[in-house]
Order: C-alpha cells, then structure tokens, then sequence
C-alpha cells in the first residue's frame, strides 16, 4: 500500500486550512478530498488516484449535510447522504426528479455511503481510465492518447465527446441539478462564490483531464436548487442493462412547466450519452411555446442528437437517447401534479 | 439390449429425514458471519502473498524490478521463474487425474492475460501488493489472437471432460432429403467467468514435510493426492480442510498455479502463507466458460417431426491445454430424430483455459438447442410445446438405450398449467401489458445428465445410541451437509439430531467430486450405505444374542426405525441401539460405505433428469429495455432429498439462466486480448430487482436403476431450458430472433 498522510478536520474552515497548507507546502501535492469514499477509494485501489494526502471531509456533515426548503429553492448540503436525500419528503414532493435521479443511482449499500458532493465529481467509468496498465489514456495521463477510440467503447459518449476523449460522464443525480438550474456553492482558501452547476463540468476537448472548473483546494458546500414553474412536473429516466445497481445506457432529467397542452418552458438534461452532465437547449427552444405532441417530443429529442458522434460499439445511444428523451416528455405530458 | 431389465426386489426404505424441508445446517453459522471461509485462517507466523499478473496476453516477461519489490518494508520473498525453487510435478504436463496445465512461474512465457508472471510475499497484505505493484514487468508481447475472427481452429477429437467430439446416429442426408422443411441457424455464446463470491483462497503451512492446506475445494480427495504429487510427499502428508464455500460453480474443482505457488512459498519461507485472489485476478488463471459459436440444422417432415438434426459447435480453448465446451452434445439426448449429429471443433485463443461452469456444454448447447427448437416450430406453425411433444424421446436417441425413468411429458404438462401456456398465440408481438410493455412467453426442455462417481463414507454407532458419520463432501452453499446427513441419518435409522455429522476435509474418508450434479447421490449413498451396514452388524449382534427380544428375528427380520431395531414379525418386540451395544460391551460399532453406481444399470439405461422451464419477459418497445417478469420450471430429478434445498438450487440454475441470457459476458479488447470488464460492477449477473416471480415444481420420479435411492441431481439442471426460455419469449414479445448471448437493448431494438 502507497502511504499517504490522512486529516480528518472538524469544520469547514479547517479543511480548507488543511488543504491550503498541504497545497502550499507541496504545489505538485496529489492531495485529495474524502467524502463518502465509493469513487475516492475505489480509484486509490485501482492505482488511479495515487494522493499523498487526503483530507477527510466527513466531519463536515453537521455543517454541511443539510436538506432544507427555505420557501424559494431547496438547498442541499455538499455532505448529506443520496439515500438522505432521496428519501427527503421536501425533495420527493417538491422536485420528483431529484429523488428519482438518486434513488435509481447505484445500490443501497452505495447511496448510504455516497454524499451529494462526491456523487457530483464522481470519475468516469471508461475501462481504460481505471486500468492503469494500458498506457493511453489522456484522462489519466495527458497526451497519452485515447484507448477507447478504437477499443471497447459501448458505454462511452456520443456527445460532448473530442478526438482526446469519449469518456462518459457516468452520474445521475447531477443531470437533475442541471435541468432544474442549480447553482453550486463553493468553499475556497480565499473565499466562497457560488457557480452555476452548468459551469462545473468541462468537456474533455483537449484537455480531459481537467473535469471541472474547482480550483485547487476548493470544497463543494451547498447545491440550491431554485424553484420554478417546473418544478413538480419534473421526472428523471433512466435506461439501463439490468434493473438496479447499474449505470445509465441513456437517461433524461426532464421538468416542463404546461399551460394547458402547451410548454411554457422545458428543462431537459441528459445522461449515460455524453462526456459531461448535458443540458439539451436546442431541444429545450424547440418545445417552448408548443403543443407537447408526439410529433413535437421527437423532433426536440432529434434536436438533442444532431451533433452526435457515435463510435463502433455505441452507435444504437443515439437512437436510443432520443427514445429515452421522447418517453421523458410523454410521460410528463400526462403526470398528475398537485398544485 | 431389449431384455426386461431386473427392478430391485423393492425401494430401499426411506427414513424420516429424507424427505423433508429442513433448513440449512449452517444457515445460522453463516448469517451470524460466525462461518470461517479458509481465507479466515489466521496461524501463527502467517506471511502474506500477492500475485503480479500480465496485463499482456501473449510475448515474454522482459523486466521485473524484483530489488524494487524487495526493498520495500515487509517485502520477505519476491518470487519468479529466476528462483522458484523445483516442484516434483511439471504443471505443464497433464497426468494427475481431471488437471489442467497451470501457470506456476516454470519460464518467462505468457500465454494469456492474467496470468501469474511473480509472487510477492510479506508481513503484511498491504506490503506485499504494493511489492508486486512495485515490480513493474516489462514485456516483449506479441499479437494477442483473442475472439473467433484470430483464433487458430483445430479439430476437437475430445470434448467437455474426455467425451468424444463427434456423436452421430441415423443417416443425417437421407433425414434432410425427408424433410419437409429445414431450418439452419446459428448462436453465439459468450465467454463467461464463474464470479464465486468468495475468492479463491488458500493458507498453507508446512511441518517437517507435512502439508496443511485450508482452501475452498470441490474435490478434496483428488486435490490431496495432486498436491502431493506436486511436492513429492506421500498422499497422507497432506491434510486439507474445505470449511465452507463461497460457491465454486466448477472452478474450485480444478487446481491452478496461484494454489501451488503459495504452498511453495510456503516451503521455500517456513512459515505459513495465505494467499487470496482478487476479484480481477479471477478473470485469467482459475478457469472459466469458453464461447462457443454454434450452428444447427433441423430437417422436420409435414407432421412437424424430426427428420435429422444436426448440431455443430467451434468452442474457444486455451493455446496449452484443451476444454472444449461440449455444447453440441446437448443435441444427443433429448429428441427424438431418426438422425443426429453433434459435432465440435475447437479455437485456440490466447486466453486461461476454461473449464467446467455451471452446466459445461450443457448450458450453452441447451441455448442454442432450445432456440433453434422454437425457430423450427415457428417455420411449422406449431405450438413450441406441441412441437416439442411431437418430438418426444421415448428412449435415447444417441444410443436407443432406455430412459432409466423420464417424466419430461409430466413436467411439461404441470409446468404449462402452473404457467398458463394454454391461448398463448402463435404469432410474436401480439401481447401488451397494461403499461403498454411488448410481453412473450417461451419455453425450453431442461436435460442434465445424472452422474455418479465414487465416494466411501465412516458411520459410527456410540455408546449412548448417537452417531458420528463422515465424509470429506463439499458445501458449496448448496446445501450439501443438510441433504449428506439427512440420508446418513437415514441409513442408521436416527433421527437427525442425534447424528454428529462431519465433512469438509481430508480427515475424514473420500467423498468424492462436488461436481457434475452427482454430490448428492455420490456421497449421499456412501453415507446411507455405512449407515446401513452400522444397521447389519447391529442386527447381527442383536438377534444371535438371547438375551435380546430381537433374539432369533434373523428370518423375518428387523427393520431400524427411531434408534431401536423392530421385530419385522411382532413390531411390540424391540431394542434400543444402546441396550444392545451395553450388552455386547462395545464402546461403539462402526460401519462403512460406498456410493457408486451399479455398472451393469449404467450400461443398460440412459439417465438424465428431465425438466420443462416457461418464461414470460416484458420488453419497452422503445426503449428496449428487457425484463423477466415470471418463470416456471418443472423438475423430474429421482427422488428429492430435500425438497427446500432442492427447490433452492433449482431457482439458482434457472437464474444463472437468466444471467446468461440477459447478462453474463466477459469483455475483450481484441488488441490486448484482456477482460475490460474484469469486476462485479463491469461483469454482470442478476441483481434481486432482476429476478422474476419464480415457481420450482418437483414432479414425482421413481428412478430404479440410478441408484439405490433414487437419487439424482438438481444442482445444474436448471440452467438448462432456461436460456432458451427467455430468449424465446424475447422474441414472441418482439418479433426480433436476437442470435448472441447475451440479448442487449441494441439487439432487440434492432440498432
Ligand atoms: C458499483 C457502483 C455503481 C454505481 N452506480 C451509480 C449509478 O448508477 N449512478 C450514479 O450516479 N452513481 C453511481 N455510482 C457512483 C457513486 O454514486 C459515487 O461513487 C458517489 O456518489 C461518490 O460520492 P462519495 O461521497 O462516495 O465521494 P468520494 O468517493 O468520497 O469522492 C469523490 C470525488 O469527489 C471529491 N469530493 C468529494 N466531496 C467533495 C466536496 N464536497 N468538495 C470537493 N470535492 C469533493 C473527492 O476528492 C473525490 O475526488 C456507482 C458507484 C459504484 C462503485
Ligand atoms: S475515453 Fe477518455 S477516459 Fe477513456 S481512455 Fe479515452 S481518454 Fe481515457
């Protein structure tokens, strides 16, 4: 086993001390944060993730494990369990789609363990990414090339995708925080901002390695998801080899707000077919201000497709998203809300 | 040939233990997690070992950093071809009875991905992974030649365990000209890997040259007497202990170097050393199912019945060592066909030799059997029941031979009543659920041969009118010890709770193989056996004795019942175990047994058990997302032991079943020739959420000439008739023949 030293701080403000010094007395430091530990671990097993130090977070949970309405959005705490929120009455009743897209996330044992945070930046689950002895692999060594390109590639994406990487981004939930515009709340060695989650994924392009826009040293606090017309009619779907315990083959995190049969606004996000959380706003255009029919579900959801690049084994995602977008907003169309 | 064959004067009497629902013996040792598994030993002065295994699949090992290795704190011992020290046995040969050439460090050759090239020993488990990460190998690799397009094909002479490649009967041409219609098809299977959840596992500490090994183990017996051979030491120098299982599904039956390699680490170190695989290593040198590509070509007449059948399999093997998986033999025994033949050919790849799964050969060709089956029936317009009917076996179609008992026709009719087969429309896609999913039903036969080997059993009457018996069986999780002492108890004629029951290791006499779905019988009619002659030698005691009420009974007989010997004459007269061993001044009285089967039955009868497996499965008509709701299967297996147990294993079979339809397949990259899927998260077998509502029936069977008992297998049956099942259903809910296990989203949306 690697040694690596491990903290284990009480606040907040500590951790980020800890980091902070860590960072400063080793820029190069390989130090990383710990939540629940079902990607971290899992990564520093396979040889993926080599930190000289990590820095446990789950002394954060009182300060920052909270689920909590607070009349205009709901506010979700970095460390707060899935399985906390998945089972939360506001966020089952108020945003159907958030409770959803964690309670078909991985198993029990998993979403028991896993934090909001964590779930957010967890890795890709592209097999040469997580098998150190193939060489080329630009995600965890730059410049190093693609293996998957011309290798096994049935899970990996079809948009958002780049000659350095086709890697999927693998997650549910964070399709949910970006329909429904979330914004994300960060702790920094030189203060907090608050982002939106749009903004905390990267495509791969040349650089796939860098995954998110957090700067050394940083630490998620808070999502807050604001309410809005959509809120209740909202839905996440998700596609997959077997029934449970499993990623998604495609999803669609979809929220609409109706005036009668037509879309005042849509809010579409997509998974298991693109290298990072993917918020289809071509789609989102087209629907807007239409009658949500057959006809009009399809051509959003070709909307959604027409830049993707499929490879040798995961050509059928391209179909099979639009099917999965197309079920999304069908099926919404007809949901009983409570008003 | 066709002489009426003599039946035993009458069936054995069954005690009361046979029979019955009894739960596990061990249940409560293994939820409590009081159960040891062999990596739970812990003797004092324990090293640890890892293994480095090669990530290419074909070349030489170059490099290995062994002074990195052995700098690192902890690190005792990094060992390589350099300085392996000499075995007695060469693992490249193949004398030792059912072995496989193994991979234990003889050179710097690699021949498949996976394989151990290094062991690294140390004070800890942590040292000695990062001392086996720490070498670092470098290779010179050459062109890996992995999946059926590179592969090098050979004829396969020998298939499965020493089967003949090639079976035929009839005249296969004249069949085809007879048809009225011929259907040719053809599968893909998949490679599989066993996936036991326990890790193979083994601790093994030396004493001057005696050798004590605790490792799960399928085959105790035969392990013992091959390890010897391997160090050169006599037979009983070895002592083995196989505590529990964590399932073995066949690869705990064969040895393969990493077992070897820590005994030898042990000797060479002179401390005991445990060495566990991890789930990736699993996934190279322990064995596993190698795919098959398979076609079929079945000539019916206008009546529907076969005129010829002919099934042909290329199955993968190893580059150095041959298990071909014997799929086309599933095509000898179960319909009737004036004309059959089953043929192999083998393909060599660069991979770890596979080995018995699960039903090896049995399952794969049962698949593409049981489809090609429900193509047939379609082309004819027939009901996949009616057809199959039409075609039933009333002897063995290979051999002419008489069934030694068969209920398939009873199997057929319950399970299709408890199902609701009756109306089901011959079309495919003409039935919607209520959530609008596309849902069918189809079915498949289920055959499994029903095998025995050799076992010897100890039963030992006590003092107090208890008894010891033993065993060295294997608990795989199956059940094994409950259903082995319920007909120990039997054969003495005690309740069961009055029988001390010990198994598991090479203390104890040979139990033979837990493999093949012969355990049971095997071991089970050893164990009634020794009970039964502990019974005699009583009965003798007893009866010459006048002081005893059985005094004289010798013409009419006794019968052994509850502990005492009853007068078969005057059932008032009778005597406790105990009195009669207190007056003959016998501390105990032991007794001994063998389970094999008759010779002259085995030759004259064809054995099998039988059954019939209907699946319903719902598929999004978009989304194509596959589902089985319900699955039916009727079992007629000889007489069930215990029908929890036996009910158990059979939903086990019918929902590996289900794996291999819808999910169980290892992964390649073609340029490496390595597993890219080689975990639990990447591999995938059923979660609970995948299992259907399941119904076991057990139809009644009085097999005479199996054995003694009437006892068959239930342990792999239940894959069989199940892949088809589902696969047929997939198509009457669809309308799409998907021809390559397993069936995926893409495959039934046609994409
Ligand atoms: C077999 C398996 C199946 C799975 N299936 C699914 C699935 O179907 N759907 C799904 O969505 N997920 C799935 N997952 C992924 C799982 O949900 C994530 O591993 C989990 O949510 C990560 O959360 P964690 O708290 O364990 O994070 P950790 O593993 O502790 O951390 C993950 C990463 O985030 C960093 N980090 C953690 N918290 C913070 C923070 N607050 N601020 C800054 N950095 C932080 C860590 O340094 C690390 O890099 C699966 C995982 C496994 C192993
Ligand atoms: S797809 Fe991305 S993660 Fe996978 S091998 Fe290519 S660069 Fe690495």
């Amino acid at each position: 086993m690697r040694p690596f030293h491990y903290s284990r701080p009480s606040s907040l403000a500590e951790a980020l001390i800890d980091m902070r010094d860590a960072l400063a007395a080793e820029p190069n430091s390989s130090a990383a944060f710990l939540a629940g530990g079902t990607t971290q671990l899992d990564l520093m097993k396979l040889e993926v993730s080599r930190p000289d130090r990590l820095v446990d977070l789950n002394a954060l949970r009182g300060e920052a494990g909270h689920i909590r309405w607070d009349g205009t959005s709901l506010r979700l705490g970095a460390f707060a369990r899935m399985a906390e929120a998945a089972d939360h009455p506001d966020v089952r009743a108020r945003a159907p789609m958030i409770a959803q897209s964690l309670s078909l996330a991985a198993s029990a044992q998993l979403r028991n363990m896993a934090t909001l945070g964590g779930n957010v930046l967890q890795r890709t689950r592209c097999a040469y990414f997580r098998d150190t002895s193939w060489s080329a692999c630009n995600k965890r060594v730059p410049g190093s090339g693609c293996a998957a390109l011309d290798g096994v590639n049935r899970a990996h994406a079809v948009l958002g995708t780049s000659d350095h990487c086709i890697a999927t981004y693998p997650g549910d939930f964070a399709q949910a925080l970006l329909a429904l515009d979330a914004s994300v709340v960060i702790a920094g060695p030189g203060g907090g901002r608050t982002i939106p989650f749009a903004r905390l994924h990267r495509a791969p392009g040349t650089t796939p390695h860098l995954e998110t826009s957090l700067r050394p040293g940083e630490i998620i606090a808070e999502f807050i998801v604001p309410a809005g017309g959509w809120f209740r009619r909202s839905l996440y779907l998700k596609v997959r080899d077997r029934q449970s315990y499993e990623f998604a083959v495609a999803s669609a995190a979809v929220a609409l707000d109706l005036e009668g049969d037509t879309v005042r606004e849509a809010r579409v996000a997509l998974g298991g077919v693109a290298t990072v959380p993917w918020r289809a706003r071509e789609a989102e255009a087209l629907l807007r201000g239409r009658k949500l029919t057959e006809e009009a579900a399809r051509a959003a959801a070709q909307a959604a497709f027409t830049e993707a690049a499929p490879h040798a084994h995961n050509a059928f995602k391209v179909e099979l998203g639009q099917e999965t977008l197309v079920r999304a907003l069908l099926q919404l169309a007809t949901m009983e809300t409570p008003r | 040939m066709n002489e009426p064959l003599p039946y035993p004067a009458a069936p054995v009497r069954h005690g009361s233990n046979s029979g019955q629902p009894m739960t596990r013996r061990d249940g409560r040792l293994k939820v409590t997690g009081a159960a040891t598994y062999a990596a739970d030993t812990h003797p004092e002065g324990l090293l640890h070992a890892a293994l480095a295994v090669s990530s290419i699949a074909r070349g030489r090992v170059s490099f290995l950093d062994v002074e990195a290795a052995k700098a690192h704190p902890g690190v005792v011992e990094v060992i390589t071809p350099q300085n392996r020290p000499a075995l007695a046995h060469d693992p490249d040969s193949k004398t030792l009875p059912f072995s496989f050439r193994m991979d234990a460090l003889q050179n710097d050759r690699v021949r498949y991905a996976g394989q151990p090239i290094a062991v690294v020993v140390a004070e800890t488990l942590e040292a000695a992974t990062e001392g086996a990460r720490l070498l670092a190998p470098r290779y010179e690799a050459e062109a890996a030649r992995i999946g059926f397009g590179n592969g090098l094909p050979e004829p396969a002479p020998m298939v499965g365990v020493g089967a003949p490649g090639r079976a035929e009967t009839g005249d296969l041409e004249a069949g085809f000209a007879a048809a009225s219609q011929i259907v040719e098809t053809g599968y893909e299977t998949p490679a599989q890997y066993h996936n036991a959840m326990e890790p193979h596992a083994i601790v093994a500490a030396w004493d001057g040259d005696h050798l004590s090994i605790d490792m799960p183990n399928q085959a105790i017996a035969m392990s013992q007497a091959s390890f010897a051979a391997f160090f050169g030491i006599p037979v009983q120098n070895v002592s083995l202990r196989s505590p529990f299982l964590g399932g073995g599904f066949g690869s705990k039956a064969i040895l393969a170097g990493p077992q070897v390699l820590c005994i030898l680490a042990a000797r060479m170190l002179g401390r005991p050393v445990k060495l566990v695989l991890t789930r990736a290593q699993m996934y190279g040198p322990v064995g596993h199912r190698g795919a098959t590509r398979q076609t079929l070509r079945l000539g019916t007449d206008a009546q529907g019945r076969l005129t010829a059948l002919e099934h042909h399999a290329v199955s993968e093997t190893s580059t150095f060592d041959d298990f071909i998986e014997p799929a086309a033999n599933a095509s000898l025994n179960l319909y009737a066909s004036p004309a059959i033949l089953a043929r192999h050919d083998a393909m060599r790849m660069d991979t770890g030799t596979p080995g018995p799964m699960r039903a090896p050969g049995e399952a794969s060709g049962s698949a593409a059997l049981e489809c090609a089956m429900d193509e047939a029936a379609q082309a004819a317009g027939l009901d996949p029941l009616t057809f199959r009917l039409i075609n039933y076996a009333e002897t063995d179609p290979i051999s002419g031979k008489p069934y030694s008992a068969k209920e398939l026709r009873a199997c057929y009719m319950r399970g299709a009543e408890s199902f609701g087969w009756a109306g089901r429309p011959l079309a495919p896609r003409q039935m919607r659920d209520e959530n609008g999913l596309l849902t069918g039903w189809g079915m498949g036969s289920a055959l499994f041969p029903a095998p025995m080997f050799q076992a010897e059993a100890r039963a030992v009457l006590r003092a107090d009118g208890s008894a010891l018996v033993e065993t060295s069986g294997a608990d795989m999780g199956q059940g094994a010890w409950t259903a082995l002492a319920q007909l120990a108890a039997d054969g003495l004629g005690l309740d069961i709770d009055q029988v001390e029951f010990r198994s598991g290791s090479t203390d104890q006499p040979d139990g033979g193989i837990a493999g093949g779905s012969g355990h049971t019988a095997t071991a089970g009619g050893a164990l009634h056996a020794a009970g039964r002659d502990v019974v005699a030698r009583l009965t003798e005691l007893a009866t010459a004795d006048p002081e005893s009420p059985l005094f004289g009974a010798g013409n009419s007989g006794v019968t052994a019942r509850d502990g005492r010997l009853v007068r078969n004459d005057d059932e008032s007269r009778s005597e406790a175990y105990a009195d009669i061993l207190a007056r003959a001044g016998l501390e105990a009285l032991e007794g001994t047994g063998r389970g094999a089967r008759d010779p002259a039955n085995a030759e004259a009868r064809a054995m099998f058990s039988h059954g019939a497996v209907f699946a319903e499965v719902k598929v999004d008509p978009e989304l194509g997302q596959i589902r089985v709701s319900r699955m039916v299967g009727a079992f007629a297996a000889g007489r069930i032991v215990n029908p929890r147990l036996a009910r158990s294993q059979l939903y086990g079979g019918m929902i590996w079943g289900l794996s291999f339809a819808l999910h169980e397949e290892a992964v390649h990259d073609l340029r490496s020739g390595r597993v890219m899927n080689a975990d639990l998260a990447g591999y995938h077998v059923p979660v609970n959420a995948d299992t259907p509502a399941m119904e076991a029936l057990l139809i009644d069977e009085d097999d005479r000439f199996v054995n003694d008992l009437g006892i068959k297998g239930v342990g792999e049956i239940g894959i069989t008739g199940s892949v088809g099942a589902i696969a047929n259903a997939i198509w009457h809910a669809t309308g799409v023949r998907v021809r390559r296990f397993p069936i995926r989203i893409e495959d039934v949306l046609g994409l």
